[in-house]
C-alpha cells in the first residue's frame, strides 16, 4: 500500500496531465476551425479543376492521350505518397493512414511489383523509415510552412512528376485522411497518376456546341494535369489538417475525462486509507488508555 | 443585356464570383473578352490583369497563370495566385 505522501504526489501529477490535455483539446478546437474553413475554400478550385479535366479527358481519350491520364501502359513501378501529420497525440490518425499505406505496399510487393514510398508529414517518415527506409525517396515535413498553400504542396507535386517523367513509377497513389467529420477521418487512397478522371462526372452541357481552344487541347492538358497533381495534393493536405486537428481534439477530451475517473478514485482511495490510519491511532490510544 | 456568371478561384479561396457584364483576361496568345452567351472556349492565361466589368463598377485582380474555361453557364477562372488591387 503507496503512503499518503505518495498517493497525494500521484494525485497532483495526475491533476497537471489533465490541465495539459484540456489546454491542448482547447487548442485543437480553435486551430480545427481554421482548419475546416481553410479545407472548405479550397473545394471550389479542385472541384472545378476535376470538371475541366472532366471534358478535356472525353474528348482526347484514345492513343494520343497524355501520358499523365493515360497512365505508361504498365503498372509494375508503384510510387506510394503517406501523408499524415507531424506531430502524434491525435489518437489513431496517424496509424490509420500508415496502416492503409502498409496494407497496400504489402499486397503489391506480394504480387511482386516494384514499389517505392515518398513520405509527407514526420509522422510517416518515422513510422515507415524502420521497414521500408530503403525504398524512401524523399521525406516532406509539413512544419517547415507556416500555413499550407500551393508552396507546401508543390515540391511533393515536382518529385511525383520527376518520378514519373524519368519511368520510375508507373502508377502513383496517395494515402492520406479524408475529414468525414470532426469525429470521423477515413483513411483514403487517391490515385494520382494516371489521373482518376471522374466517370459519370459533371460533363458540362453545351447545347451542341463545340469547345475551341487556345492553344491546342493537348497543349492545354499538358499544363493543366501537372498542376492537377499540385492541387490534389494540396487538397488532401487540407483534409488531412482538418482531420488531425478533430483526431486530437477528440483524443484530448478523451484523456481528459480518463484523468478526471483517475483522479475521483484515487481520490476516494486516499480518503479510505487517511480514515483507516486515523482509526488505527484512535484504537491505539483508547487501548493504551485502557492498560494503564 | 444579359449578365455573364463569373467565378475566380485560387487554390486556397474563391477571389470573386457573381453576375457581371464582361470580363477581360490575358490569354497566353492574347487579351479576349468574354460577355455572355460566348462561345464554349478554354485558354490557359499568362500573368497579368483580369477586368471586371459591371455596369459603371470595374474591379482588376492580378493573376499569375491559369485557365479560362467559358461554358454556357458562364466563365470560371483558375489561377494559381489571384488577389485585387487596392485590397
Amino acid at each position: 500500500m503507496a503512503s499518503l505522501k505518495e498517493m497525494r504526489n500521484r494525485i497532483g501529477s495526475v491533476k497537471a496531465t489533465q490541465k495539459i490535455t484540456k489546454a491542448m483539446q482547447m487548442v485543437a478546437a480553435a486551430k480545427l476551425k481554421r482548419a475546416q474553413e481553410q479545407a472548405e475554400s479550397a473545394r471550389p478550385y479542385a472541384r472545378r479543376m476535376a470538371a475541366v479535366i472532366a471534358n478535356l479527358a472525353a474528348g482526347v481519350a484514345g492513343p494520343n492521350a497524355p501520358r499523365l491520364l493515360a497512365g505508361t501502359g504498365s503498372d509494375h513501378k508503384h510510387l506510394i505518397v503517406v501523408a499524415t501529420a507531424d506531430k502524434g497525440l491525435a489518437g489513431g490518425f496517424n496509424t490509420g493512414v500508415i496502416r492503409a499505406a502498409r496494407e497496400r505496399i504489402a499486397s503489391l510487393l506480394a504480387e511482386g511489383k516494384d514499389v517505392r514510398i515518398v513520405a509527407v508529414g514526420r509522422k510517416a517518415r518515422d513510422l515507415l523509415r524502420r521497414q521500408y527506409g530503403d525504398r524512401f525517396v524523399e521525406s516532406f515535413e509539413l512544419s517547415a510552412h507556416k500555413t499550407l498553400s500551393l508552396a507546401a504542396a508543390q515540391p511533393i507535386a515536382d518529385v511525383v512528376l520527376r518520378e514519373f517523367e524519368e519511368g520510375r513509377a508507373d502508377v502513383v497513389t496517395l494515402f492520406y485522411s479524408r475529414f468525414k467529420s470532426v469525429i470521423s477521418q477515413v483513411p483514403t487512397a487517391k490515385r494520382l497518376i494516371p489521373a482518376e478522371v471522374e466517370a459519370g462526372g459533371p460533363v458540362t452541357d453545351l447545347n451542341g456546341a463545340v469547345y475551341s481552344y487556345e492553344p491546342s487541347e493537348e497543349a492545354i492538358l499538358e499544363t493543366l494535369l501537372p498542376r492537377n497533381i499540385a492541387v490534389q495534393i494540396l487538397s488532401a493536405l487540407y483534409e488531412n489538417q482538418a482531420g488531425f486537428y478533430g483526431a486530437q481534439m477528440q483524443a484530448m477530451d478523451n484523456a481528459t475525462r480518463n484523468a478526471g475517473d483517475m483522479i475521483k478514485s484515487l481520490t476516494l482511495q486516499y480518503n479510505r486509507s487517511r480514515q483507516a490510519q486515523i482509526t488505527k491511532e484512535l484504537i491505539e490510544i483508547i487501548s493504551g488508555a485502557e492498560a494503564l | 443585356m444579359a449578365k455573364l456568371h463569373f467565378s475566380l478561384v485560387s487554390p486556397e479561396r474563391e477571389v470573386f464570383s457573381g453576375e457581371v457584364d464582361q470580363v477581360i483576361a490575358p490569354g497566353q496568345e492574347g487579351q479576349f473578352g468574354v460577355l455572355a452567351g460566348h462561345a464554349p472556349f478554354m485558354a490557359t492565361l499568362a500573368l497579368g490583369e483580369v477586368v471586371v466589368l459591371d455596369g459603371a463598377e470595374r474591379r482588376v485582380f492580378e493573376i499569375q497563370g491559369g485557365f479560362a474555361d467559358v461554358t454556357p453557364q458562364g466563365l470560371t477562372i483558375l489561377a494559381e495566385h489571384a488577389s485585387e488591387y487596392g485590397v
